[in-house]
């Protein structure tokens, strides 16, 4: 029976592909580091347990469907947020891109302080500024200007490097056509640029989507809030269930960041596959 | 733009950014030192460690920085843990970062040369030796352009420690604007001192590299 205990590895440049000695040293090693991980485990179950954490007092509430509809209320609210704020972005980001890559200087170097700007400024404060100033009676707006401005920022950058990725005779031999430049932006080295970045730019949705629970800070009623709003009223005597809120947040958030991760990865699989079959036939 | 430095203003401002650098520094040691040990789990040769890296890096880079801050602040207390809320918002902050460092420590330790490992073994050099006297320092080098983007994204992140009672620059903005200044000048001031500490950390970086630049 071959374990993951007995695959035969290759060297690495930490260490020699290991001899029958190194094995069993490395399968003590691992029993040792299972014991210490299920030991630490062990140890958070418990103090979580001695604190009462697992009571069914403290996770009474998530039985409630008023609560569970709220949960389902804030992830959609958070997925409006993103679904917003990633359109936005990724079209900010084409068009900022657009003018650091042009041939005009003042238009240049306008987008390129625009970016350099947004890039540097916390997040945050950012949509603080924005729901102070314009967007006090809606937070959303706040939220989704203000995600739109920071990631459109990075996003522009992926693109234009991207498009400085493009081999140099793609374009040349654009012009050499006859082709203008806009015609040689669309047709030849966008194209080209959004396919390689693709999985850096879902990347970058990524940050985007984990950054929506920022507007809990501004009373957006997204997940986090409606998290923070549920572990604020005391459950009789058993205390707040911040903890039991956690468990229940933080995995819906994990598994959303995971689904656009695998799409990524699909995309860059998909991708490679393409580019194979092409040059197999173009050969 | 003025009111900066009327009543006893400028002082609130100073804390704050006093407080936002110590926050800062305090996450990008603890993020160090923990990232470099999940590292080493990751490319060491036992499964059960590697497993544990990557499972703990996947756990924390998709976790909002948030959630974290709020899973620290609020859920440590009930378990009978009481730090300030600095020390919170550092755990929070230098366990988020941790699993960046970690990420760019192994991408760096991919592109030391197989034969510098095994010119060390063939010098006698234990696992540890070949870790930390070759390979991790030269791996140190190559990834000083990509840790940069870490560190300088590092004092943004540190923003939304001022949402969980850390009195740093984002709770002075938020105090400034309870007393009614103008949301754009409170805006101006606080973007400048973070601009200063963004350049100050790409700087530091910039000659980092120019001094260890790696000739191979």
């Amino acid at each position: 029976m071959s374990s993951i205990f007995t695959r035969p590895s290759t060297a690495s440049v930490l260490y020699d592909a290991p001899g029958p000695k190194a094995r069993s040293r490395y399968r003590v090693f691992g029993v040792l580091a299972l014991l210490a991980i299920a030991g630490l485990l062990w140890y958070t179950v418990t103090a979580l347990a001695d604190n009462g954490q697992f009571d069914a007092e403290l996770w009474d509430a998530f039985q409630y469907n008023t609560i569970q509809q709220r949960i389902v209320d804030g992830l959609l609210a958070t997925l409006e947020a993103f679904g917003l704020a990633a359109v936005g972005s990724l079209a900010l980001g084409a068009l900022l891109a657009a003018g650091q890559l042009s041939d005009h200087r003042p238009v240049r170097w306008a987008a390129v302080s625009f970016v350099q700007f947004f890039r540097a400024m916390p997040l945050l404060i950012l949509i603080v500024a924005l729901y102070y100033a314009f967007f006090a009676k809606e937070p959303m707006w706040a939220l989704v200007l203000g995600l739109t401005l920071y990631n459109g920022s990075v996003q522009a950058e992926i693109i234009r490097s991207g498009v400085n990725a493009v081999p140099r005779g793609q374009g040349e031999a654009g012009y050499a056509l006859g082709l203008r430049k806009t015609q040689v932006m669309t047709t030849v080295l966008v194209p080209q640029a959004v396919r390689s970045m693709l999985p850096t730019m879902i990347g970058q949705l990524v940050v985007t989507l984990k950054d929506t629970s920022l507007g809990f800070i501004i009373t957006y009623h997204e997940l986090l809030f409606v998290g923070k709003a549920i572990a604020s009223q005391p459950l009789n005597a058993a205390g707040f269930p911040y903890i039991p809120v956690v468990l229940v947040i933080g995995p819906i958030y994990i598994a959303m960041c995971l689904l656009l991760t695998a799409l990524a990865r699909w995309i860059e699989a998909r991708g490679r596959r393409g580019a194979n079959r092409r040059t197999s036939a173009a050969a | 733009m003025g009111f900066l430095f009327e009543d006893g203003n400028f002082a609130l401002f100073r804390d704050g950014f006093l407080q936002t650098i110590e926050l800062s520094a305090l996450s990008a040691l603890l993020a160090l030192l923990l990232g470099t040990l999940l590292a080493a789990c990751r490319v060491s040769p036992v499964p059960v460690l590697r497993g544990f890296g990557t499972t703990w890096v996947t756990l924390f880079r998709n976790t909002p920085l948030t959630v974290l801050f709020f899973a620290v602040t609020f859920g440590l207390p009930p378990l009978g843990v009481h730090f300030s809320h600095l020390t919170f918002a550092v755990l929070a902050l230098g366990g988020y970062t941790a699993s960046f460092v970690c990420e760019v420590l192994r991408s760096g330790i991919n592109t030391v040369p197989l034969g510098q490992a095994e010119a060390a073994r063939s010098l006698g050099m234990t696992f540890g030796q070949t870790l930390t006297q070759i390979v991790l320092p030269q791996a140190a080098r190559t990834v000083l352009a990509p840790m940069s983007s870490v560190f300088i994204a590092l004092p943004r992140n540190s923003a939304i420690a001022g949402a969980f009672s850390v009195s740093e620059l984002y709770s002075a903005q938020q105090t400034f604007s309870e007393r009614g200044y103008s949301i754009f000048a409170i805006f101006f001031w606080v973007a400048c001192a973070y601009l200063v500490i963004s350049a100050t950390v790409a700087l530091l970086f910039r000659s980092l590299e120019n001094r260890l630049a790696v000739a191979r």
